[in-house]
């Protein structure tokens, strides 16, 4: 244990240095869009890549939220569906003051909404896994469960559709050319590398993946910590639901359920540690363009829906293989024998 | 009380149910009816066999989220080979079902064990593999061309009351079985208490000589061959195939179970347990069902359950109280 422990820290010493890890995921990157270059001449032009721009916040704000509960050692499996319901929240205050009419203010109270409902349903759940030690996996799967049901509940499988233009901008329009959701997105980038580099916070997410127990011995507060994990997690849970109520006009619950699968992967595929205790933003970030890239490509070339579900689920085992086998030859390397 | 192995979750979730019973007894006519009982007994086979096979793997400290969509799997490779050889009996089923479903559960296995992969993101990776080939090569068509033996009803014990007729079926017979094999491997074999040791302590368990390879074949392979089973069974029950019929199954067990009392991380659950949480799920649904209750609030109220027990019976809570206790009971707790 302490010679692993001791090799992931060399591990990570050596990435400071060159970071070949965003070297390699950039070299990713252009080779992915060389293949579908190659692959269709459409593939390469200005509207895949707008295209690509406006699809990726929403995939990427998901990620995020799911970052930081896995560099802490867990999971939280109702990203979208506490999205879907912040959402909710928000098209719910705009139909009551006017709806497609709803002034700036009530769109700014909708926003609040949204991103409250997505704090407290992060917050009830860190909350729960913090006093009670229950596993984050369990907590997150059960509070999913009440989330989804609460969602059906309000809206009886429906659908809200409906907002104001000004909404529709965030989710739709364009700041000097760049899409406006990519701006959110970041934003919400930035405030996530500060937050796991820059503030305390950070450290006791790293700290807390690493060993909790350990954490808790040298003093540092892991029930507080952990609470605020999940209720960050929550939050940019809320912001991924207010851009996708922004840029498909309409909410419903269960929409981006199967994005769940594509968070784990950019997670893991940008160098995110399963076990926790390890992860950067800026990686995941690029790790989430590539996987982006690789579903528009996908998408242009026509591809079967449920075969490009499967070739997630194979993308997936093959990362986590490559790293399997990747990590085992690095400490064969260290150690000279395993 | 121990020794019928009926710990403190068992204890709770028995009181709940009795008071449950009683309660939607008095408030619905049709509760304490013989047919509703059969009922949600037979509707509930199919959850208790992936309960008890999951059970295996989460004792084993690890966790499937797959063996749903698997099942799938299982149901329509069944169906066509079946079909292509011409009918078969219900041997010849249960065969094909549960190897196809022990290759799938070893599938896991293989990625788990040999890679060293959390279990939690192979199975989100299988799963999607598994599902996206399914609805890509059946086109999402449904199999109603079933053989006969297959979509026959056949009540074990049929009785005659005046609410109409109440048939226990195939389903429970299947479904005894299969919790009698999963008790039999876990309680009467130094296997199964190999599988509570992994699950408790991996590296502990290596030491030991306790073969981890072997192991995780075994656990996952026993949950595939339980989800090819309970595959075969929902196809009986529902007469056709249908390559999304399963689909999210897995939450709704995987709740059940560890409602049950088993841990996530391995090392603690009871087969009584899985019984009970399933059931008692089921009698939740079924009691909010008669009671006229909009079915929108049916996962809602079961999540809110679940939550509380989660709360309730998790170890953080438990050393609370038991610091209420004061001191022996902690002492106790540390020996």
């Amino acid at each position: 244990m302490t010679i692993q422990a001791l090799s992931r820290d060399e591990a990570r010493g050596l990435s400071r240095l060159a970071d070949p890890e965003i070297i390699g995921l950039l070299a990713l990157l252009l080779f992915v869009c060389i293949v579908f270059g190659a692959a269709s001449g459409k593939f390469l032009s200005a509207t895949t890549f707008t295209s690509i721009a406006f699809q990726l916040p929403e995939l990427g704000l998901l990620t995020l939220a799911m970052l930081m509960p896995i560099i802490s050692g867990g999971f939280n499996l109702a990203i979208t569906f506490t999205a879907n319901l912040s959402g909710l929240a928000m098209a719910a205050v705009l139909h009551a003051f006017g709806g497609v009419d709803a002034g700036p203010l009530a769109i700014l109270l909708g926003i609040v909404a949204a991103l409250a409902t997505g704090s407290a349903v992060g917050w009830l759940m860190g909350a729960i896994i913090a006093t009670t030690g229950a596993h984050p996996i369990l907590v997150s799967l059960s509070m999913m469960i009440f989330v989804r049901g609460l969602g059906e509940f309000l809206t009886r499988g429906g659908d809200i559709s409906g907002t104001p233009d000004a909404v529709q901008a965030i989710g739709q329009g364009t700041v000097l050319g760049v899409p406006a959701p990519m701006i959110v997105f970041a934003g919400a980038v930035l405030l996530w590398y500060v937050v796991m580099s820059r503030t305390r916070l950070g450290f006791a997410t790293r700290m807390i993946g690493s060993n909790l127990e350990a954490t808790r011995y040298s003093g540092l507060p892991t029930r507080r910590s952990l609470t605020m994990i999940y209720t960050l997690s929550g939050f940019m849970c809320g912001l991924a639901g207010i851009v996708m109520l922004a840029r498909f006009n309409s909410v419903r619950v269960g929409h981006g359920e199967a994005y769940v699968l594509i968070t784990v992967l950019a997670c893991f595929l940008g160098g995110v540690d399963p076990f926790g205790g390890f992860g950067r933003v800026l990686p995941v970030a690029i790790a989430l363009v590539i996987l982006q890239v690789i579903a528009s490509g996908l998408n242009l070339l026509g591809a079967n829906q449920h075969l490009a579900t499967a070739l997630w689920g194979g993308f997936l085992l093959l990362i986590m293989v490559v790293r399997s086998i990747w990590a085992s030859r690095f400490l064969q390397h260290m150690f000279g024998k395993r | 009380m121990r020794s019928l192995g009926i710990g403190a979750t068992e204890r709770w979730l028995i009181v709940v149910m009795l008071l449950m019973g009683v309660g939607l007894s008095l408030f619905t006519s049709t509760f304490l009816t013989l047919p509703n009982l059969f009922d949600l007994l037979n509707a509930s086979s199919v959850n208790i066999i992936f309960g008890v096979g999951l059970l295996v793997v989460l004792i084993a400290g690890g966790i499937d989220i797959s063996f749903a969509v698997a099942a799938s799997v299982v149901q329509y490779l069944t169906a066509l080979t079946l079909g292509w050889i011409g009918g078969g009996d219900w041997a010849l089923g249960l065969i094909l079902a549960g190897g196809f479903g022990a290759a799938l559960g070893c599938f896991n296995a293989f990625w788990i064990y040999q890679f060293r992969i959390v279990s939690i993101v192979v199975t989100i990776a299988t799963y999607n593999l598994f599902f996206g080939l399914l609805m890509f090569f059946s086109s999402g068509v449904s199999l109603y061309d079933l053989p006969d033996w297959l979509t026959t009803r056949i009540a074990i014990v049929s009785v005659e009351t005046a609410n109409g007729r109440a048939d226990l079926t195939i389903l429970v017979v299947a479904m005894i079985a299969c919790v009698a094999a999963t008790w039999l491997l876990l309680r009467r074999t130094s296997t199964g208490r190999q599988l509570y040791a992994m699950g408790d302590n991996m590296e502990g368990a290596r030491r030991i000589g306790v073969s981890l390879g072997a192991m995780h074949y075994l656990a996952f392979g026993w949950l595939g061959l339980m989800a090819g089973i309970a595959g075969l069974m929902q196809a009986h029950y529902a007469q056709e195939v249908v390559p999304n019929a399963l689909y999210g199954r897995e939450l709704d067990v995987l709740a059940a179970v560890v409602l049950g009392g088993a841990r996530l991380g391995g090392g603690r659950g009871s087969i009584l347990g899985v019984l009970l949480g399933i059931i008692l799920v089921a009698m939740t649904q079924n009691g909010l069902n008669l009671l006229g209750i909009s079915p929108y609030a049916f996962k809602m109220i079961v999540g809110v359950i679940i939550l509380v027990a989660i709360t309730l019976s998790s170890e953080g809570v438990g050393k609370l109280i038991g610091s209420w206790r004061g001191a022996p009971m902690r002492q106790r707790t540390a020996q």
